[in-house]
């Protein structure tokens, strides 16, 4: 089997960015409708590239594709949503209340948190209400990255909990007070993700082991929600039986080494593997061969493929040197490498003296992983989501708890457990990590794309209040989006991957990034086959594929680049990261 | 049994937790309505950007906003308002509902900062 089997009505697909959920969810869809099904697809993921893999534009309501019969699917917008969310509760005012009111009570609208609740609420109304998807057969939710991913999934357990535990009435739902009517429709929500005979949840994960890790706490994060049936999906599996190429040699025991050590939680799910395709899963067609690999037409040997390739990564270390201190950003969808990229480029300046603090909001963080044992002038800091939540809520409690008597400090405990405390905490750290670049090099790998976009959307809407309000806000907090906007002081790198949905989600990535006026330094192209030297026929073939990608990021969407090709060595520890930023001796 | 209303500016939560930073004088606030709930004060709180119809029910609260948004918090006591643009402190909020504090609630008290430095009330 190539694709997962789908015997429930409704099916997740989840895991970390990058690992193929849309392209399998996708496969899976087409491939149910082909055999007589009505099919309905949905993405909740704020940068979904659904339309570009269906080739089609969609909306929020069902959209039929050409050409597949039975086969429908919508996008929901989480960002539209809240703006509608926010119309519906204000525009009722307009003209009752005074002006300055109804613009403070749109501010307060306007946060990160309105946004996920907005998505969580569409969610809920395709999931908790039957008669909503009453005319297909099956409902495939292609989810956001897995950050979001858990987020969403997270909530409505959280929000059942804290609306039964609200017994103080001093709910903290956030400025969705309104969303508390919709307790059955939730509660309904979390009963149809946690019943085996109605909902299997796909955990999708390349053959690497990263993803593989990442996939496990996936599962046992469901599995403490409630939700028992999993399966599942390695996706990109690439395996020949040549033995006269290094990288072709290398990719294959990689992946072997990687299944051969997956988590003991994993190994127990029913499993459906699907292969390596050289030519990219955009399009019905492509589609088409996730299901039928055999069908696959071989590649023809002896083409070879000439351009012009972009620099090394060392060249930029040297760019990026000159500045003597400042704030490296890499930034892009995740799994594309931006904490090997951001360790590399850290572990490369603390190599010519600067003193440099590595640090990362990736929820799955493996910049400790990545660096391996300790390196001069380098330090090392995560930036935990939990750990950043204990540590606000300490300060909050030591800060104002103090006076309190049982009951006012139960009703400040249970504020601190809504939903916004992990945005605030997360916020607060990055404006502190983003500050330490007045004093030497700070290179952040950031969490996904989605999850960037909210974290930058929060500065955006602190920094208003800020101005507003100047009351006793930390100077980090204060100083956090001038920085971001002054070229000088940070550098945004753009990570992707040579192929269609990377360089697209980069593309929207720095689109958003111009609306919040930060432009990009330089984009950093990371895995690249055709500058891996490989002879393998397929994996060559994937390498001709990419150079209209490598192309379009050198020639159209950037100003500087840099190529790091494949590596057969993995970039791992000081030696395997050094690979990225050494000059290569030309042999 | 008397009653009390706040009228709060928008806000994400009542204890302003939600904030960059956290107000104390909001916690110290959302205690003492609690206390005062125990000692018989029926007590009802709006936020501006939860619950607008109230304000839009209310002239006088409407009239306070049209004079200026940092009127906000107001607050009334069996429908007559008792304070504009800050939050009482416990000892304030008790003088203004006439009860009587026991010894042993007197050194729970804490009346520094009993309203924001910032609003010019105090």
């Amino acid at each position: 089997m190539t694709l997962p089997s789908a015997t429930t009505r409704h099916l997740f697909f989840t895991g970390k960015g990058g690992v193929g959920k849309t392209s399998l969810s996708c496969a899976t869809g087409l491939a149910l409708a082909e055999a007589g099904k009505r099919v309905l697809i949905v993405s909740t993921d704020p940068a979904s590239n659904l339309d570009e893999v269906l080739g089609v534009s969609l909306g929020a309501q069902p959209t039929a594709i050409p050409k597949a019969a039975g086969l429908f699917a919508l996008n929901i917008d989480p960002e539209a949503s809240a703006r509608d969310y926010r119309e519906r509760m204000v525009a009722p005012y307009r003209g009752i209340l005074p002006v300055a009111a109804i613009a403070s009570m749109e501010e307060q609208f306007s946060g990160a948190c309105t946004v996920e609740i907005a998505a969580f609420d569409e969610f809920s109304k395709l999931l908790g209400q039957p008669q909503a998807t009453a005319e297909f057969d099956h409902v495939v939710f292609d989810t956001a990255p897995t950050g979001h991913t858990l987020r969403l999934l997270t909530l409505p357990s959280a929000w059942s909990e804290f609306i039964a535990s609200s017994d103080s009435g001093a709910s903290c739902l956030g400025p969705l007070a309104g969303l508390e009517k919709q307790k059955a429709l939730y509660a309904a929500t979390v009963a149809r993700l946690c019943d085996p005979a109605s909902t299997a949840v796909i955990l999708v994960s390349r053959p690497d082991i990263s993803a593989l890790r990442e996939a496990d706490r996936t599962r046992t994060e469901l599995v403490e929600l409630g939700v028992s049936n999993l399966q599942l999906a390695i996706n990109g599996l690439f395996s020949t039986d040549r033995t006269d190429d290094a990288i072709a040699t290398a990719m294959m025991q990689r992946a072997d080494a990687a299944l051969a050590a997956i988590p003991l939680g994993l190994s127990s799910l029913p499993r459906t593997v699907t292969p390596f395709l050289p030519l990219g899963t955009v399009g019905l067609s492509a589609l088409r061969r996730m299901a039928h690999p055999d069908r696959l037409p071989l590649p023809t040997p002896g083409e070879t493929a000439t351009t012009t390739l972009p620099g090394p990564l060392s060249a930029l270390v040297d760019e990026i040197a000159k500045a003597g201190r400042g704030v490296i950003m890499a930034m892009g969808k995740g799994g594309v490498g931006k904490t090997t990229v951001a360790a590399a480029i850290a572990m490369a300046l603390a190599k010519r003296g600067f003193p440099v603090q590595l640090s990362t909001t990736d929820p799955a963080a493996h910049v400790e992983a990545a660096v391996g044992e300790s390196i001069a002038h380098l330090s090392v800091s995560r930036i935990d989501p939990a750990a950043e939540i204990a540590l606000y809520t300490a300060e909050v409690l030591a800060k104002a708890g103090s006076n309190l008597d049982p009951n006012g400090r139960a009703m400040l405990e249970e504020d601190l457990r809504s939903p916004c405390t992990e945005e605030i905490a997360v916020f607060r750290a990055f404006a502190r990590a983003v500050d330490a670049g007045k004093e030497g090099f700070v290179v952040l790998d950031t969490a996904p794309t989605g999850h960037t976009i909210l974290l930058l959307d929060a500065a955006e809407s602190y920094h208003r209040e800020v101005l507003r309000t100047q009351g006793d806000m930390p100077e980090a907090v204060r100083n956090l989006l001038p920085r971001l906007r002054d070229a000088n002081y940070t550098k945004v790198l753009i990570v992707t991957l040579p192929e269609a949905t990377p360089v697209h989600e980069a593309e929207r990535l720095q689109a958003d990034l111009a609306r919040a006026k930060i432009h990009p330094y330089a984009w950093v192209i990371n895995q690249s086959l055709l500058a891996s030297g490989t002879l393998n026929p397929l994996l060559a073939q994937r390498g001709r594929y990419e150079i209209s990608f490598i192309r379009r990021v050198a020639d159209q969407l950037s100003s500087r680049s840099a190529l790091i090709p494949w590596l057969p060595v993995p970039p791992v520890g000081p030696k395997g990261l050094a690979q990225l930023t050494d000059r290569i001796d030309a042999t | 049994m008397k009653k009390l209303e706040v009228f709060d500016p928008a806000m994400c939560c009542s204890t302003g937790v939600c904030g960059v930073e956290v107000d104390p004088v909001l916690v110290q606030f959302s205690a003492d309505l609690q206390w005062l709930a125990e000692h018989d004060i029926q007590v009802k709180r709006y936020n501006l950007s939860q619950e607008p119809q109230a304000f839009a029910g209310n002239p006088d609260v409407v009239r306070e906003m049209e004079a200026g948004m940092d009127r906000l918090p107001v607050l009334m006591v069996d429908g007559h308002i008792v304070s504009t643009g800050m939050y009482p402190s416990r000892i304030q909020l008790a003088q203004k509902l006439g009860i009587a504090l026991t010894t042993a609630e007197k050194p729970h008290i804490k009346v520094v900062a009993a309203c924001n430095p910032k609003s010019g009330c105090c």
